[in-house]
C-alpha cells in the first residue's frame, strides 16, 4: 500500500543533507563548545557557523539568535522572559486566541500570577483585526504575541501591520513564526517584529532543536538558571548537532521560497477543491490567506478521528482538531474560536502538504476521502439522507 | 492507540444500519462531547431478536456500539438490562483511558432503547 505523508504541520522527514551536516557533530566534533582546547573550538566553530546562517535567513544579527529546544521553549522564553523583565513597567499583556498552547498556556499563567492578558478574538478566517489590537493596548501593556501562522488552520495574521501598531505604541512585539519559515520570507532587519520562535523539524530539520530571534536590546530574562551559554538566556550544554542540524535546514528552506510556495500553492488548491466537491464538507481558515500547505476542512455528520483513523488504514496521514483526538473532551480552541458550533468541529480534519507530495497523490487522497466519507455517514446517527 | 479488536470493530462494524418498525429506539450523548449513539432493537417474546446501531463518533464510539450489539443480540430483556459500559470495553479488550467516559456509552444507549421499548408495550 502506498503511504501518503501529509502531516507536515506536525512534523517533516529530515532531509539528507541535513543529517550529513549533523553526523561530524556526533563523531568528530564532540567537544563542548565552552571548552577552550581544540576539540572545544571546533565544536564552538560549528555552533557560530549554524547561528551564522540561522541569521542569514531572517536577516537578523548572529547575536540575536538564542538556541532552545524547540518552539514550545522559543514561545515561552519570549512570553515569560519579555514579561519578566518589563514588569515593572507594566502588566498588560495581549495575544491572540487562536495561538499555538506554548503561548496560550504561558499568556494564561501570567495571567494567574499577577499580569493582566487580554486575548484578542478573530473572525471567521482566523484573523485578529489590527483595530482591536489598537483598543486593546494601554500604557501598561508590556508585550503583545500574535503568531504568524496558524498551525491547525494556516491562517496568516497581519504580522507586519500589527508589529508597526507595537512599535508606534513602543510595546514589544512577539511572533510564533514555526509554522511560517519556509514557506515567507523574513528579513527582521526590516520588519516591526522584537521576538521571532522557530522550530527545525517544522521545515525538514531535526527535532528537539528551535531558537528565538531577540532583536538587539529588547529585554528578556532567563527562565532556567545554569551556565553563561546563549548569553545566559538559555544556559545549558548546547545540542550541538541539533543545532548544526538547524543551520542547515533554514539554509535549504529559505532557497527558492517563492517556487516551492507555488507548487505547494497549487497542490493544496487542487486539494482543496476536490474535497470541497463533497457534499457538506467546509474549509475552515481563509481562502487564500493561508499557509501554503495548508487544508482544513470539517465533513458534516462525520467526526474528526474516525474520518482520520480510516484515512490512515488507507495509507493516508493527517491530523484532526475533534476533541477525541487530543484526550480533552472540547474540540480545538482554534476551531471554537472561529465560530463553529460543535459538529463542525469534531469534523475537522487537517491535511498538511510537504516536498514530496504530488498531483497523483492528490488525486487518490480525493477519491479516498470521499469513499471513506460516505461509509462513515451511513453509519452515522446525525446523517440526514 | 487502540488494540486490534477495536480497530476490528471499528472497520468491520456489526449490526449498523437503521431499523425499520424497532420496538424500541435509545439514544444516548451530545454533540458538545462528540459523541451520538442511537440503538435499535426489535423484541420478540422478552428476546432482543435483532439490534442495530447508528453512531456518530470516534473509533472508539463506533467500535462499543458494534460489540454492544454482538453481546445484547439474542439475549432476554432480563439479560441485556445487566451489561454495563464497563463490560462492553472489557469485550474490546479496553479502552484508552480518555475514552472510557465520553465514548463508551453504548450500554446507556441500550438501556433507554429497552426503557423505551417497555413505554411502548405499557402503553399498548
Amino acid at each position: 500500500m502506498e503511504r501518503i505523508y501529509l502531516d507536515h504541520g506536525a512534523t517533516t522527514p529530515m532531509k539528507e543533507e541535513v543529517l550529513e551536516a549533523m553526523l561530524p557533530y556526533f563523531k568528530n566534533y564532540f567537544g563542548n563548545p565552552s571548552s577552550l582546547h581544540l576539540y572545544g573550538r571546533e565544536s564552538k566553530q560549528g555552533l557560530d557557523q549554524a547561528r551564522q546562517k540561522v541569521a542569514e535567513a531572517l536577516g537578523a544579527d548572529p547575536g540575536e539568535i538564542i538556541f532552545t529546544s524547540g518552539g514550545t521553549e522559543a514561545n515561552n522564553l519570549a512570553v515569560q522572559g519579555a514579561a519578566k523583565a518589563k514588569a515593572s513597567k507594566g502588566r498588560h499583556i495581549i495575544t491572540s486566541s487562536v495561538e499555538h498552547h506554548a503561548v496560550l498556556d504561558a499568556a494564561h499563567y501570567l495571567g494567574e500570577n499577577g499580569f493582566e492578558v487580554t486575548f484578542l478574538p478573530v473572525d471567521k478566517y482566523g484573523r485578529v483585526d489590527p483595530e482591536d489590537l489598537k483598543n486593546a493596548l494601554t500604557d501598561q501593556t508590556i508585550l503583545v504575541s500574535i503568531m504568524t501562522a496558524n498551525n491547525e488552520i494556516g491562517t496568516l495574521q497581519p504580522v507586519e501591520e500589527l508589529g508597526h501598531i507595537c512599535r508606534e505604541s513602543g510595546v514589544y512585539f512577539h511572533t510564533d513564526a514555526v509554522q511560517a519559515i519556509g514557506h515567507m520570507p523574513f528579513n527582521l532587519k526590516e520588519q516591526p517584529i522584537d521576538m521571532l520562535s522557530l522550530s527545525a523539524h517544522k521545515f525538514y530539520g531535526p527535532k528537539g532543536v528551535g531558537a528565538l530571534y531577540v532583536r538587539n536590546k529588547t529585554p528578556i530574562k532567563q527562565l532556567i538558571f545554569g551556565g553563561g551559554q546563549e548569553k545566559k538566556l538559555r544556559p545549558g550544554t548546547e545540542n550541538l548537532s541539533g543545532i548544526v542540524g538547524l543551520g542547515r535546514a533554514i539554509e535549504l528552506a529559505c532557497q527558492n521560497i517563492e517556487e516551492k510556495k507555488q507548487k505547494l500553492t497549487r497542490l493544496r488548491d487542487k486539494l482543496i477543491s476536490g474535497l470541497l466537491e463533497i457534499d457538506e464538507v467546509i474549509l475552515n481558515g481563509h481562502p487564500t490567506e493561508r499557509l501554503p500547505g495548508n487544508v482544513n476542512v470539517s465533513t458534516l455528520y462525520v467526526e474528526g478521528e474516525s474520518l482520520l483513523l480510516s484515512l490512515d488504514l488507507k495509507g493516508i496521514a493527517a491530523s484532526s482538531g475533534s476533541a477525541c483526538t487530543s484526550g480533552a473532551l472540547e474540540p480545538s480552541h482554534v476551531l471554537m474560536a472561529l465560530g463553529l458550533d460543535h459538529q463542525t468541529a469534531h469534523g475537522s480534519l487537517r491535511l498538511t502538504l510537504g516536498e514530496s507530495n504530488t498531483e497523483e497523490q492528490i488525486d487518490y487522497v480525493v477519491e479516498v476521502f470521499q469513499e471513506t466519507v460516505e461509509r462513515l455517514r451511513k453509519m452515522s446517527s446525525v446523517f440526514k439522507k | 492507540m487502540y488494540n486490534e479488536k477495536v480497530m476490528d470493530h471499528f472497520q468491520n462494524p456489526r449490526n449498523v444500519g437503521e431499523m425499520d418498525n424497532p420496538s424500541g429506539v435509545g439514544e444516548v450523548g451530545n454533540m458538545k462531547c462528540g459523541d451520538i449513539m442511537k440503538i435499535y432493537i426489535q423484541v420478540k417474546d422478552d428476546v432482543i431478536e435483532d439490534i442495530k446501531f447508528l453512531t456518530f463518533g470516534c473509533g472508539a464510539a463506533i467500535a462499543s456500539s458494534s460489540v454492544l450489539t454482538e453481546l445484547v443480540k439474542g439475549k432476554t430483556l432480563e439479560e441485556a438490562e445487566a451489561i454495563t459500559n464497563k463490560q462492553v470495553a472489557d469485550e474490546l479488550d479496553g479502552l484508552p483511558e480518555a475514552k472510557l467516559h465520553c465514548s463508551n456509552l453504548a450500554a446507556d444507549a441500550l438501556q433507554n432503547a429497552i426503557k423505551d421499548y417497555k413505554e411502548k408495550a405499557a402503553s399498548n
